[in-house]
């Protein structure tokens, strides 16, 4: 009985930097074949990212992460015989994925039409910034200012000061999680209907569809909301407060009545406690300043952790806001093994982020590291479309292949 | 009609945000999505809003007219046994099951999965909890602000000498609600080669902490380096930041040098000015980025703050500069682009009023989504899921009322 949900699929990967990479990482973590093509003239620039402090195209940890148990061959896109090659491979495959600028694809005469006529179920998926039609269609954009222009960073920065934004991928990611399962809902068509299709994650749009509530706010009652720090209207207190040690907070939010009555217990009932101003939930959010400044003051005294304990126990919600390195020991996470090493040639060893969720029939798993450049030529032109040892030497001598 | 899950029967026994928008978009791909909510109170989000004019009524949560379009809504109180007989009499027929009770609760009211499947062997069913059903933390609480601490996002954004700032809203409950989706997929996908359902466990914590910022842990590994608060900009090659201009700020990640050389231009009337090319200290872009970036934030703010977004941005884009603005919400809504590509849907507000809510997050060449029948109000499908689905007489139904089950 086979372990992998998605076994026997075949995805041929144009993907590159982060969100297409990304969405096809968690498809091959559940046994899709996913093959990533990269171009010589073009690499993903994920393999020079900033972490990455060789320049060794081998070494850097993030592409290591989100390529795990990806095929990779190498060729020039710009020759005839390449595309003649991934017009074959396409032939054999399930699903096309890129998010190339707008028009690259069918430069490479790789349109979604043009698929079609090679296979004529064949499902596309393609990830433009802000959507390939419409007045900005031409307008570049990177993950992070996705946040920009999404409204999103305008709400990012402490509570009515500047904006700063969320300094992060989060429209890349999003439309990762979104795209793939699109191709899972696109692959499930096909298998009851018959029929394959394009998919398109405008970025800009997968990212609103997360955040309703600014979107209402405004719709319903034209209110634009400014930074919003860790400001929550159902809750007080609800804020990241201080501990002891270095840079060490840690989060604490109350939404019910009973919470706050524990959360007052917990921290030894102090005569603040029952002052006019917190009396309830409306008090509290109005007087909320005050309020994290008292807070402040008790958890100044202890780490995290003892926070957490502490008020946990009590059933109020707190954890510590973690880095890296707390992540990495976290006791809790290391059970649940989110991080897990893979043994790659070139490093020895990465840690990369596991699998996504847990399933109990068919959990996936990594099977293989990253895949180094062009790696596996010699089993997709070899093996899937039956190249002689002679060919593929020819398309290497001829600059093709690589 | 959108007819790719058509006939799929979920049951969505979750509240919120993270299990009713895996249901969402579950029954937006023609999935049949039976929401149960606990009687005379219903989900939470009910409450959250935004109401018009600030009126707050249960049936007109902006929130919940959202998440909870395209589903029945029925009340049920799985507190009770009888409540918990009848909602097992649901599950005996439905294919997949996105529920959030705290583990300890499904294993008090035997709702594990280990009973569940011998209910029904096929049945899909996806656990949303802060921390899993498993590891020492399972019993912990956590709102969005706890998940996106524990989980790592927090401690990167903000200022790195105050404290660290939550994302804003609930984008962390959505980045479960996608996961779940996922995984309801993967499920299905396997059903037809295992031949039988599976448990799914699914984390908000690890939401953020697995796909968000689970990837620098190797970096992290090799270099010892942790990512940290940076206020308003990453210390990456200079330009990777958001700076004030005359009406509002400029988002201002410049990839590749050309693309940066270009907006100096910009600035300088057609030629790099002169105090930028004449300064050692600029021209290496990350040394830039990591040491003098104020000096180079005030150097531009003169200019900056005598052009508005709408300038800056047009003669971006001219250039091929890939800045753009920082828009709010007002300018996103009324964004003539995403009008134009039919984005926002809109929503007829007690038969009078229109408002604008958030399209699908994907568009399929195939279908269409499904979202047009609006969010049940509170126990609106009581009567055709207990008497059609489940076959119960009208004396049952009466008797189940009367005792506050339904």
């Amino acid at each position: 009985m086979s372990t992998y949900a998605l076994e026997g699929y075949r995805i041929i990967d144009f993907g590159w930097a982060a969100a297409a990479p990304r969405a096809t990482c968690l498809l091959a973590d559940m046994g899709a074949e996913v093959i990533k093509v990269e171009t010589s003239k073009r690499p993903d620039p994920v393999r020079f990212g900033p972490d990455n402090l060789t320049r060794d195209p081998e070494m850097d940890p993030l592409f290591h992460s989100i390529n795990r148990n990806k095929l990779g061959i190498l060729l020039d896109l710009t020759r005839p015989q390449a595309i003649e090659l991934i017009k074959r491979l396409i032939k054999i495959s399930d699903v096309v994925v890129e998010n190339f600028s707008s028009g690259i694809m069918k430069r490479f005469g790789l349109d979604y039409d043009e698929l079609r006529k090679i296979k004529s179920d064949i499902i596309m998926i393609s990830f433009p910034g802000v959507g390939s039609e419409g007045l900005l269609a031409d307008v570049v954009t990177y993950g992070p200012s996705l946040a920009g222009l999404g409204g999103l960073d305008s709400m990012v920065g402490y509570e009515g000061e500047r904006v700063l934004g969320m300094q992060q991928a989060y429209a890349d990611i999003n439309a990762a999680l979104h795209g793939a399962f699109a191709i899972q809902i696109a692959l499930y068509h096909r298998q009851r209907y018959g029929e394959g299709q394009h998919i398109e994650v405008a970025q800009l749009e997968t990212l609103l569809s997360t955040m309703p509530e600014p979107v209402l706010a405004y719709s319903m009652n034209r209110k634009i909301l400014g930074t919003v720090g860790n400001f929550n209207y159902m809750m007080a207190p609800h804020n990241n407060y201080r501990c002891q040690g270095e840079d060490k907070w840690v989060s604490i939010a109350v939404l019910t009545e009973e919470e706050w009555e524990s959360f007052c217990k917990a921290i030894g009932n102090p005569p603040w406690t029952e002052k006019q101003e917190f009396a309830d939930s409306y008090k509290r959010l109005m007087n909320r300043k005050e309020l994290d400044g008292l807070i402040n003051e008790w958890t100044i005294t202890k780490t995290p952790n003892e926070v957490m304990e502490i008020l946990q126990k009590a059933g109020v919600a707190a954890t510590p806001c973690e880095d890296t390195e707390d992540r990495f020991l976290n006791p809790h996470f290391q059970e649940r093994e989110i991080l897990i090493d893979v043994e790659h040639p070139a490093t020895g060893v990465d840690w990369v982020p596991n699998v996504i969720c847990k399933l109990s029939e068919t959990p996936g798993g990594i099977r293989k590291p990253a895949p180094r450049w062009g790696e596996h030529n010699d089993y997709v032109f070899g093996e899937l479309l039956g190249l002689s040892k002679e060919e593929i030497e020819r398309l290497v001598q001829d600059k093709v292949i690589f | 009609m959108n007819k790719t899950l058509a006939g799929i029967k979920v049951i969505e026994l979750a509240q919120f945000i993270s299990g009713p928008y895996c249901g969402l978009l579950l029954g937006g791909l023609g999935a049949e999505v039976t929401k149960i909510e606990e009687p005379g109170v219903g989900d939470i989000s009910r409450r959250c809003g935004p109401f018009l004019d600030n009126r707050p009524h249960p049936d007109q949560s902006g929130l919940f007219i959202y998440l909870n379009r395209n589903k029945r809504g029925i009340t049920l109180d799985i507190k009770k046994p009888i409540g918990r007989q009848i909602l097992i009499d649901l599950l005996k027929d439905a294919n997949v099951l996105i529920e959030d009770m705290p583990p300890q609760l499904a294993q008090r009211f035997k709702l594990e999965y280990e009973h569940l499947k011998e209910v029904n062997p096929q049945l899909i069913v996806v656990s949303i909890t802060p921390f899993g059903q498993t590891g020492p933390y399972r019993d912990y609480k956590a709102y969005a602000i706890n998940a996106s601490g524990i989980g790592g996002m927090s401690c990167i954004i903000g200022d790195p000498k105050r404290e660290p700032l939550t994302p804003p809203f609930s984008l962390g409950n959505f980045q479960t609600g996608i996961i779940a989706a996922n995984a309801v997929m993967f499920a299905l996908m396997a059903q037809k080669r295992i031949g039988k359902g599976q448990h799914i466990d699914i984390s908000e914590a690890e939401s953020w902490a697995i796909f968000h910022t689970g990837n620098v842990v190797s970096s992290f590994i090799y270099s010892g380096r942790k990512r940290t608060r940076t206020g308003h900009r990453t210390p990456s090659p200079y330009p990777y930041t958001i700076l004030p201009c005359k009406d509002g700020y400029i988002s201002m990640i410049a990839l590749r040098g050309s693309e940066w050389k270009r907006f100096l231009e910009i600035v300088g009337d057609g030629k790099v000015p002169e105090w930028y090319s004449s300064d050692e200290r600029f021209q290496d872009r990350l040394i830039a980025g990591q040491r003098y970036a104020d000096i180079l934030d005030n150097l531009l703010a003169p200019w900056l703050m005598a052009h508005t977004k709408k300038e800056i941005f047009r003669r971006c884009r001219e250039e091929h500069v890939p800045f753009t603005p920082v828009r709010n919400m007002g300018e996103v809504v009324n964004c003539e682009h995403l009008n134009q590509r039919g984005y926002f849907k809109e929503i007829d507000y007690l038969g009078e009023k229109k408002f604008k809510v958030p399209g699908p997050p994907v568009r399929f060449s195939r279908n269409l989504w499904n979202l047009n029948k609006p969010a049940p109000s509170l126990s609106e499908h009581n009567v055709e899921v207990y008497t059609q689905d489940l076959g119960y007489n009208q004396d049952k139904l009466v008797q189940l009322q009367n005792s506050d089950i339904i």
